[in-house]
């Protein structure tokens, strides 16, 4: 076994696998600019990628705000600067936890519900019976998907930005001691507006990994079950390693550090 | 008059393994043709490949006199409005109850409106033997044979110029394999449609085809109007047609 022949098999798989998946999001955004728009099924992605994820997302903000109070304050401790907790927590909530802890939860929610479904319909034809019903695939089954994930995102991140606040809030006021008003008062006069809109665009943009691998891995899933269960695992591993990747590239651009 | 359908030395290959090695086939209109040959010998390789579902590596796929080979995406819509397709699975959409199943094509590819996509589908489901009530439920609550017929009302439903039906019969009981046959005999007579089916069942090859091949090693072998497969002078036809375990044709299987 030559292991340069080796590295360079693996190197060229890689490189074909981006090739690949640039081609997939192009033809996306092709179809995504064109009509038929399918208003009915993008509806029907809505409450499957956006409301039906607020609990999943809610409870873990609830809790990541709190832990984050706790850790701030018992950090922040040890050089007197406990008071600080209201600022950290809203800067950490808003520009990096809020929209990683969403978009990591809804990739394994919707990515693998996304992969699993649409692998199913390429195994067993259904997706080439599109085809012959005049019906182009992506059009039918990615774009409603993609702009739901895309809208959808912000929104529950916005909506677990304030449940993660809230959490911070609660045991703040309920176990270290803050007063509520002064910890509001902080809160509301420290975070910016590119604070919190930094975080939508980071979510938005998850949004468009967590739906396109999700769609990308079920339209590539060969083979029967098995396929499809390589399917899902594929896309949720793939979303959260773009996800976090894309996070720090994100964070550079939109806050010119690097 | 040129063939509705015509396949120039149609070659495919997965991997190394050589599917389709120059297959030429020509369907007049409104006639219909039966594909026989052995499982796994790409009947429906063939098909998937005038569809445009798979590409054909070498070869051209005539459709009225057009080379449509290697037409994609909107170039291809205009074409695909003319076909209609029996899944030999069935590929039903299990997201979609059994009507809109079947008005599918109507809505979605036509854009009609669903109320009278509905009625259509209602009275296609009636042609291949199945009531309104099956008509609300969803694919997976359907047997087998039922999932196979609103497959087939499913093709049939938009009345499309040629009609590809894969394994129309498996699955059915005799009964209703008859129905099926007289339902593809008459598609055909009719309409006018053009036919291309495959079949395992040599009853029912014969009652709904003017022509039979009989694909083998990649390539057609035989091709002939359907009254002369008993005197086709071809061996490796004898023994499919009847059924031999002993004749030229070798199945891989191991005593
Ligand atoms: N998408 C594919 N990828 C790889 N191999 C394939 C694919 N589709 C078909 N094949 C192979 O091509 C060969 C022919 O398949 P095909 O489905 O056309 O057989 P068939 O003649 O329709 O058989 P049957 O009567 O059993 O349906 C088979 O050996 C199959 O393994
Ligand atoms: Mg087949």
């Amino acid at each position: 076994m030559n292991p340069f022949a080796a590295i360079g098999r693996a190197v060229l798989s890689l490189l074909a696998e981006i090739g690949r998946l640039a081609l997939f999001t192009g033809r996306s955004l092709k179809a995504l600019a064109s009509p038929p728009f399918y208003l009915r099924l993008t509806l029907q992605q809505f409450v499957r990628i956006g409301y039906l994820s607020v609990p999943v997302v809610g409870l873990t903000a609830l809790s990541t705000g709190a832990v984050l109070a706790l850790q701030i304050y018992l950090g922040g401790n040890r050089y007197g600067a406990e008071a600080i907790v209201p600022q950290i927590v809203v800067l950490g909530i808003t520009r990096e936890l809020g929209p990683v802890i969403a978009g990591l939860m809804v990739a394994g929610r919707v990515a693998a519900a996304i992969a699993a479904e649409i692998g199913t319909m390429r195994v067993t034809e259904q997706i080439d019976a599109l085809t012959t019903l005049s019906t182009n695939p992506v059009k039918y089954l990615v774009v409603p998907r993609l702009v739901a994930a895309v809208i959808s995102m912000p929104i529950l991140t916005a909506a677990g930005d304030s449940i993660g606040v809230f959490g911070g809030y609660l045991v703040a006021t309920q176990n270290l001691g803050f007063t509520g008003s002064v910890y509001l008062k902080n809160t509301v006069d420290f975070a910016t507006s590119a604070d919190i809109n930094s975080g939508l665009i980071k979510a938005a943009v998850f949004g468009f990994i967590v739906a396109l691998m999700g769609c990308y891995n079920g339209f590539n899933s060969r083979g029967g079950a098995q396929g499809v269960g390589a399917a899902t695992t594929n896309a949720v591993v793939s979303s959260c390693i773009l996800i976090l990747a894309t996070d720090f590239v994100l964070t550079a651009l939109l806050f010119h550090t690097a | 008059m040129t063939a509705k359908i015509k396949l120039i030395g149609v070659k495919k290959r997965f991997g190394s393994k050589v599917v389709l090695d120059g297959v030429d086939l020509a369907i007049e209109p409104h006639t219909s043709l039966v594909i026989i040959g052995g499982s796994g010998t790409g009947k429906s390789v063939t098909i998937k490949s005038i569809l445009g579902i798979i590409t054909p590596d070498e070869g051209q796929v005539l459709i009225d006199g057009e080379d449509v080979t290697h037409l994609k995406g909107a170039d291809r819509d205009p074409l695909m409005k003319k076909f209609g397709m029996l899944f030999q699975g069935g590929a039903l959409f299990d997201s979609l109850p059994v009507w809109e199943n079947v008005a599918f094509g109507l809505i979605q590819g036509r854009g009609m409106a669903r109320g009278r996509a509905r009625d259509i589908a209602i009275a296609k489901l009636a042609k291949v033997g199945l009531g309104e009530d099956v008509a609300f439920l969803s694919p997976s609550e359907l047997s087998g044979g039922m999932q196979k017929r609103v497959g087939l009302a499913r093709a049939i439903a938009a009345d499309p110029e040629i009609i590809f039906f894969d394994e129309p019969t498996t699955g059915l009981d005799p009964i209703m394999a008859d129905v099926i046959n007289n339902l593809i005999a008459s598609t055909v007579k009719d309409v006018g449609a053009t036919a291309l089916s495959i079949t395992h069942d040599m009853a029912s090859a014969r009652k709904i085809s003017d022509h039979i091949a009989m694909l083998y090693g990649g390539k057609i072998i035989w091709q002939g109007p359907t009254d002369q497969i008993d005197n086709s002078g071809n061996e490796f036809v004898d023994q499919f047609i009847h059924g031999r375990a002993e004749g030229p044709i070798k199945m891989a299987v191991k005593a």
